[in-house]
């Protein structure tokens, strides 16, 4: 029996594991490229078509697209790779428990918040840089496609903050969906739940009537977060954009709590 | 060292394991014996803090499985092979593990060296035979090098020649000081590698002892006697508190040790062919002991 290790296991050995994890499965690099793709390459695309018929467009519709130019090089993307972080975000720690990893995660360090702490920083930082990286290519495609009709800046006001606050409301939504999947624990109901959520529960909240219907619509976890992304609020806004970034983050940290908890004390 | 003090896990209404007290010392093989469902597998997840007891506590040396320093030094357990994600390959999801423990990326290449992996070791793991996979499981639980190995039926798959190396390679981490504790509820499989039992049914601690003890204690003691005149050394036995059943030709006398049988032949000149003595089989006291605990009876009677 040889000393193979000299220092307790701790959280860098955690972290190291866990970015191993991340980049051993193919469904990561899969799944990061398709969201590069469709978000730059498709959304771009769409882009250059419209602005190549700008002047078959009706003066009012060239008038929207003028007065909200990130709606189609930052709101589309994110609306598209929205889709892909949730999935993934769920599948960190959900496709552990589908196939059985967990048991022997547990077993190398059978302490259990920095598994989940460990898990959560890594994807947190991931997204982070892919978030902003995506983001930041979209804006200077969608720029540089649309510069000919709508001239668009960083330098603009709210601009600079929405492209920055587009590549933050996805990494906030992957760590959303990484607590759902901790908590639900199994791939595809947790991803029908964050889905259903961001995609058909929190659009219908807007049917609630009165102020407080408008209040728990304002307050739905990524109809707050979207604000962060978007550079002028409409008047009857109730949160401005870094609130509803962090009353997103304030529904993630809930979720990562339960998550913790529940992480902690079931039997794995 | 494995130290269990009134060890018990409910689910719901049902007892899954109940009070187990037990001790699983270095330098040996323990096999852990019982029928599907006794509740084996539900202790070694306790030892390894994945299930939490509803009373009672489970110590490695004395401390948790969850407050060790290194774990993966201390404990390597295969539970079940499939406690791997497929789609990463054999090396780096030993890799990622071996990183949680510190451990050098040159440990991960041993032991796929050690279960014979090397070849395949780039291979997703979800493309392995269920031999291949028990093999992954088995270099997952000596990564660590670890003082303590646990093994849940390692023999599940494989193919004699694997049975035949991992008997010989529990044997061997046993002679070199390590704890080894390895749960089968085949008899004949512990009887080949264990040097101690513990044996449980319906989660209940049926005997704690060496596999000689086990023996001794639950085989029924008999005498197969052939004679010249079967019919006439019967009487004798029976005469003499024994008591003698015709079994193909041959007496099977019990409740009369051998030498008084043999005397009893000498004394009343009968010739004696054969004077053996009958061991229950292993599995025959495996069974004559956990008959009144097997969780799930089979229906279909013998014809």
């Amino acid at each position: 029996m040889t000393t193979l290790a000299t220092r307790r296991a701790g959280f860098d050995g955690l972290l190291r594991s866990e970015w191993t994890k991340l980049r051993t499965v193919r469904s990561t690099t899969w799944s990061l490229a398709a969201m590069a793709a469709i978000s730059v390459g498709l959304m771009s695309f769409i882009g250059w078509v419209i602005m190549r018929q700008w002047s078959s467009l009706s003066s009012e519709d060239q008038a929207l697209m003028a007065a909200e130019p990130l709606q189609i090089i930052i709101d589309q993307p994110v609306f598209i790779s929205q889709l892909i972080v949730a999935v993934l975000g769920v599948m960190v720690v959900s496709a552990e428990y589908t196939t059985g990893m967990i048991r022997s995660t547990l077993q190398a360090q059978p302490r259990r918040l920095q598994v989940l702490f460990a898990k959560v920083a890594v994807f947190a930082v991931l997204m982070f840089a892919v978030g902003e990286l995506l983001s930041f290519t979209a804006f200077f495609a969608g720029r540089w496609v649309m510069s000919d009709h709508i001239p668009v800046d960083l330098t603009d006001p709210g601009i600079a903050r929405s492209v920055f606050g587009a590549g933050l409301f996805l990494t906030v939504l992957g760590l959303f969906s990484l607590a759902f999947g901790a908590i639900v624990r199994h791939t595809a109901g947790a991803i029908t739940g964050v889905l259903g959520l961001i995609l058909i529960v929190s659009n219908l909240t807007v049917l609630l009537p009165g102020s407080w219907g408008a209040h728990v619509h304002a307050w739905m976890p990524t109809n707050a977060g979207q604000l962060a992304f978007k550079p002028t609020l409409p008047p009857d806004a109730l949160l401005t954009q870094w609130q509803g970034l962090a009353v997103f983050s304030g529904w993630t940290a809930l979720l990562l709590a339960v998550a913790a908890y529940l992480f902690k004390t079931r039997d794995a | 060292m494995i130290e269990a003090v009134g060890l018990t896990k409910r689910y719901g209404d049902r007892v899954a394991v109940d009070q187990l007290s037990f001790t699983v010392k270095p330098g040996q093989v323990t096999g852990f014996l019982g029928p599907n469902g006794a509740g084996k597998s539900t202790t070694m997840r306790m030892i390894l803090g994945l299930d939490a007891p509803t009373s009672g506590r489970v110590t490695i040396d004395g401390r948790p499985f969850a407050r060790l320093d290194n774990p993966m030094l201390e404990v390597g357990a295969l539970l079940d092979a499939k406690a791997i994600h497929g789609g990463r390959s054999a090396y780096h999801h030993l890799l990622c593990l071996a990183q949680t423990n510190n451990l050098p990326r040159r440990r991960v290449d041993e032991v796929l060296d050690i279960v014979g992996l090397t070849a395949v070791a780039r291979k997703r793991s979800k493309g392995f035979s269920l031999g291949m996979g028990q093999r992954l499981g088995i270099a997952t639980a000596l990564l660590g090098d670890p003082r303590i190995l646990m093994f849940d039926e390692p023999v599940n798959g494989l193919d004699p020649e694997g049975i035949l190396w991992i008997r010989n390679l529990m044997k061997s981490l046993a002679a070199e000081g390590r704890t080894v504790f390895v749960s089968s509820h085949l008899m004949s499989e512990m009887a080949l590698t264990a040097d101690h039992l513990l044996v449980i049914g319906r989660g209940r601690m049926i005997a704690d002892c060496t596999v000689k003890e086990f023996i001794e204690r639950n085989s029924v003691l008999a005498t197969r006697v052939r004679t010249s005149d079967a019919a006439a050394l019967a009487a004798l036995v029976r005469t003499a508190g024994g008591t003698a059943i015709d079994e193909d030709g041959a007496l099977v006398v019990t409740d009369l040790p051998m030498h008084h049988i043999g005397d009893l032949a000498f004394d009343h000149g009968l010739r004696l062919h054969e004077l053996a003595p009958v061991q229950a089989s292993l599995e025959q006291a495996f069974m004559e002991l956990t008959k009144d605990s097997v969780e799930y009876h089979g229906t279909l009677e013998p014809r």
